[in-house]
């Protein structure tokens, strides 16, 4: 049983050499996680990449098959979940629904025999703005209300640390947007240590101060937001987060401070600072925003990379943005997206155009490039099918 | 009720509604098919109108021509002090066979549900042939199983075959419900600072109870009506339906009639409130919810 | 459904974690009980088939042998029985059907739209099981007797003889075994037709089906685990039942059925191992006709 306080303040959470294993697959292959205190931390990645078995390993509703979780310095990995100070928002919510909103509040403050459970339970929904609803029971509530109960369910107890599975994957859009400012706002003013598991790029970046990308049980990388998706070190980032165009090509040229890159002839620069290898074949890539489209040729310049000429083959408006598809000869398909400042698209389909951007805002990969997707020694071979379909439906989509 | 009734009974009871909320139009012509199932549904009920009729019938020895109305069978029921003796018998064996039965159900539905172990399929046939063995089967079975040991037949060995005949249809019941239980509530309980122990009561419990509820509910019912089995390990023990067996040659007193129609009204008007108080929660959640 | 109840490893298990002790201690009790009070009987009864009288013995008196030959006996004896058993519940079944089909249909589907109709209508379909069997089967017996109105009034419009007599009689038998097993039918009926996509029905006009087509080529065979169900649910107890057959209920001297000679074997003459023999014979028929059915019906993952 946790002792009758709360946590002082968030905690930091640590996960050494994690590695968990169901009979058949491996969910984590081997997991190093350091999450400072009072930070809200995002967890994102495609479904079955191993995010909510981290999240249930915190928790301790799973048992790691190697490695130790340790909160605020201490080793937690053998305390039962209900002798962790750690709390859950479930996916589902997961309300009782045998007891009224403020019991379900007050469970936990009861089960560590706190004083005045009712009163606490009481200034949690305050803070969610349910306490008028604190009579009704959970079926009563739409989503957005539920979820929020979920929330002060958590926060009431004062964990060290919040884990968030997904709280916002069954509200519609436009609540989620409102519920993903609020989280937000509470956070900093209870100044809990939050763990957030989502699949949604925008919802992690838009909320959280550190994301961590997660792919088949690794880490793929760690960072600011921004800094992630300025600057991808992996293609799986690179596409994942928003997406990219990317060349892969040998290193032809270097100065102090840029490396040339020949993809099938054409020379792309990039700034070395912002490559991963230096040398040998290496993938470099840039964002499609950043990429200005151009009628005529343009002139060659020195802190500019071009392409061309290549013909239009789709363009697909979006509201804010018109993205257009250019097949180049030699380097595949390029994608620009172009703010529409004016009215009507700047080229149609079949037009002859170039591209140019930046050297600045090319970024260089890390990635063997050509390597083979990796596939963990035991994965399941349902999910290996998986794989190999999607494979060849992306084939099939770009014959 | 017997063994295959409750298994029907127990599917209609656990199956969910899927289908959307919409029906076809009607073929065979608007009212043909409405008409059918009125006098079908009349069909099925004709017997039971009749038992609760006669037990209204001032009759003297047997109870089968009718001689005029009169309200003291229903007084003084336990006149007939055979009746009521195999009553009390029936409602004693009925409430030790259905409590047994509900617990070790009980134990099996979340056993089968939440854990993982060898035999499984072994254990689920075991479950399963009670329900699909004919009575006359189950009753001599029993009743040499007796007859080898040297048991006295009496209360004991028909609450024991009882018993025996009521499980199945508690893991049936009750597993249903388990297995609508989302094991994230269990776990928000376990992480809300809750020991396994008071997980189970204060979260796992409350929730299945419905089930197990209606799992007694049929284990009591399927115990007092059963006849067959208990004719096999009775002894000279009588229950309702065997006194109703032995007097059947030379008539049943209406007083018979009197406590089969008050059990029946009882059940009826209990299914009926459950069905009406769900009804109405639906009604409630509708109003509030969304 | 209902023969699928037990099915292992269906879609709806929740990733069962191990814990073997817990499972095990849950378990132990009741899988306990049921060996001890339904598996050994089962094998109790085997021995006592084939047991022989003590020599010099009492009435009821008996032990261990291999005496096969009473299978024999038994099927000399009471083939007629066993025969005449399988004939009722067979015919009994077909009209349960006949007679359950529509009503469930209408109760599933066209009531869909009025809930409260659907769940009353439900209510009366099980209402029957809430009287007492042996009781509701008496009351057939009254109404049906001689002097009762219904065959006095069948006699005065000439359509039954004026000496004959229902009660008693084969079809009096499968009269009573199909009006107390249909609810058994109609129930499993209700809920494959309750989840009928009637979409479906829809489609099947929508491509140029005859209402009565479309009942034949979409909703039978999508009932199909439905009436499978009901089938072996009416079917195993009918086959097994000794009340309606009764002397004493509907049945006459010539309506006997394998239940009854099982009963007075047992609890009368005293001759448990024709009662075992009997018994297993029965089980194994039954057994062995569920198998072919459930094959041929090719619903096989209902078992």
């Amino acid at each position: 049983m946790a002792s009758g306080t709360f946590a002082e303040s968030g905690a930091d959470l640590e996960l050494v050499g994690i590695q968990k294993r169901f009979p058949g697959f491996t969910a984590i292959e081997h997991l190093d996680l350091t999450i400072p205190a009072g930070s809200f931390f995002a967890l994102l990645g495609p479904s079955g990449c191993g995010k909510t078995t981290t999240l249930r390993l915190v928790a301790g509703l799973e048992d790691p098959t190697e490695g130790s979780i340790l909160i605020g310095g201490k080793d937690v990995t053998k305390l039962k979940p209900f002798q962790r100070q750690v709390n859950t928002v479930f996916q589902s919510y997961a309300l009782f629904p045998h007891m009224t909103v403020l019991e379900n509040v007050a469970f936990g403050l009861r089960r560590r025999k706190i004083e005045d459970p009712i009163g606490k339970a009481h200034e949690a929904l305050v803070l969610v703005e349910l306490d008028h609803l604190a009579t009704r029971k959970p079926q009563q509530l739409s989503g957005g209300q539920q979820q929020r109960v979920a929330l002060a369910r958590a926060i009431v107890n004062r964990p060290a640390l919040l884990l968030l599975d997904e709280p916002l994957g069954a509200l519609d859009l436009k609540l989620r947007r409102q519920m993903q400012l609020e989280l937000k706002s509470i956070q900093e003013e209870v100044g809990l240590t939050f763990v957030h598991v989502t699949h949604d790029q925008e919802e992690a970046m838009t909320m959280a101060d550190t994301v961590a990308v997660m792919n088949k049980g690794e880490i793929e990388q760690l960072g600011a937001p921004e800094e992630l998706y300025e600057l991808p070190r992996t293609a799986f980032v690179a596409n994942f987060l928003g997406q990219s165009n990317l060349f892969t090509g040998h290193v032809s040229g270097s100065t102090s401070n840029s490396i040339t890159v020949d993809v099938e002839g054409t020379k792309i620069t990039i700034p070395t600072k912002r490559a991963q290898r230096h040398k040998g074949e290496v993938t470099v890539g840039v964002r499609p925003e950043k990429l200005h489209l151009h009628k005529n040729a343009p002139k060659k310049e020195a802190g500019t990379n071009s392409l061309g000429p290549g013909r239009i083959i789709d363009v697909s408006f979006s509201g804010v943005s018109t993205q257009y598809t250019i097949a180049i000869p030699g380097i595949d398909k390029v994608t620009v997206f172009q703010q529409n400042t004016t009215f009507g698209p700047l080229a149609g389909e079949g037009a002859e155009v170039w591209v140019s951007w930046d050297v600045d805002h090319g970024f260089g990969l890390e990635d063997e490039p050509g390597a083979t997707p990796r596939f963990p020694a035991d994965a399941d071979t349902a999910s290996i099918a998986v794989q190999k379909r999607r494979a060849l439906m992306s084939e099939l989509e770009e014959s | 009720m017997t063994l295959q009734e409750g298994l029907a009974v127990t599917d209609a009871v656990t199956t969910p509604r899927q289908s959307p909320r919409r029906g076809v139009r009607l073929g065979l012509g608007n009212w043909l098919l409405p008409l059918y199932a009125i006098l079908a549904l009349v069909f099925l009920l004709i017997p039971i109108a009749y038992t609760f009729v006669f037990s209204f019938n001032n009759s003297v020895k047997s109870n089968i021509v009718w001689r005029g109305f009169t309200f003291d069978k229903w007084l003084n029921v336990c006149d007939q002090i055979d009746v009521c003796v195999a009553f009390g018998n029936s409602l004693i064996i009925g409430v030790t066979a259905t409590i047994a039965a509900t617990v070790l159900g009980t134990m099996i539905a979340i056993a089968l549900v939440r854990y993982r172990f060898r035999f499984r399929s072994a254990i689920s046939l075991l479950l399963f042939l009670p329900m699909a063995t004919p009575e006359v089967v189950l009753g001599a079975g029993l009743a040499s199983e007796f007859l080898g040991a040297g048991v006295e037949k009496g209360l004991g060995t028909i609450i024991i075959a009882h018993t025996m005949f009521c499980v199945s249809f508690v893991v049936v019941t009750v597993k249903a419900r388990v297995s609508t239980l989302d094991p994230a509530l269990e776990e928000a309980g376990r992480d809300l600072y809750g020991s396994p122990n008071q997980v189970f009561w204060r979260i796992t419990f409350p929730l299945l109870l419905p089930g197990i509820i209606a799992a007694a509910l049929l284990s009591f019912a399927l115990s007092f009506d059963d006849f067959i089995i208990t004719n096999f390990n009775a002894g000279t023990t009588s229950t309702f339906p065997k006194y109703i067996y032995i007097s059947a040659a030379r008539g049943i007193p209406a007083e018979a009639n009197v406590i089969a129609s008050a059990v029946f009204i009882l059940a009826i008007v209990l299914v009926l409130i459950s069905q009406i108080s769900s009804a109405m929660k639906r009604k409630k959640l509708a109003a509030n919810g969304g | 459904m209902a023969f699928s109840a037990f099915a292992t490893g269906t879609a709806k298990e929740q990733a069962p974690r191990r814990k073997s002790r817990i499972a095990l201690l849950l378990l132990l009790p009741g899988i306990l009980y049921l060996m001890l009070f339904f598996l050994v009987p089962l094998v109790s009864l085997v021995i006592t088939s084939f047991q022989q009288p003590i020599p010099f013995g009492d009435i009821g008196e008996y032990q261990t042998a291999f005496k096969w030959e009473n299978y024999v006996d038994v099927v000399n004896t009471y083939g007629e029985h066993i025969f005449r058993s399988f004939g009722y519940a067979i015919l009994a079944t077909i009209f349960a059907l006949l007679f359950s089909y529509p009503l469930a249909y209408f109760i599933g589907v066209t009531a869909r739209r009025w809930p409260l109709v659907q769940n009353l209508m439900l209510v009366l379909v099980i209402a029957p099981f809430f009287i007492s069997f042996l009781l509701r089967t008496l009351a057939w017996k009254s109404l049906l007797s001689d002097e009762s109105f219904v065959i006095s009034g069948l006699k005065a419009l000439s359509l039954m003889a004026p000496d004959a007599h229902f009660t008693g009689t084969p079809a009096a038998v499968i009269f009573g075994l199909t009006y107390n097993f249909i609810p058994f039918m109609t129930l499993p009926l209700y809920s494959t037709l309750e989840r009928l996509d009637t979409r479906l029905l829809e489609a099947g006009s929508d491509l140029y089906s005859k209402p009565s087509m479309t009942f034949f080529k979409v909703t039978v065979p999508l009932s199909m685990s439905g009436i499978v169900s009901g089938v072996l649910l009416t079917f195993i107890p009918a086959a097994g039942d000794y009340i309606n057959a009764s002397r004493d209920f509907l049945g006459g001297t010539g309506t006997q059925m394998i239940g009854n000679v099982i009963e007075s074997n047992f609890l009368v003459t005293l001759n448990y191992p024709a009662a075992a023999a009997l018994s297993i014979i029965l089980m194994a028929v039954i057994l062995v006709m569920v198998t072919v059915y459930v094959k041929r019906s090719g619903t096989e993952d209902l078992l």
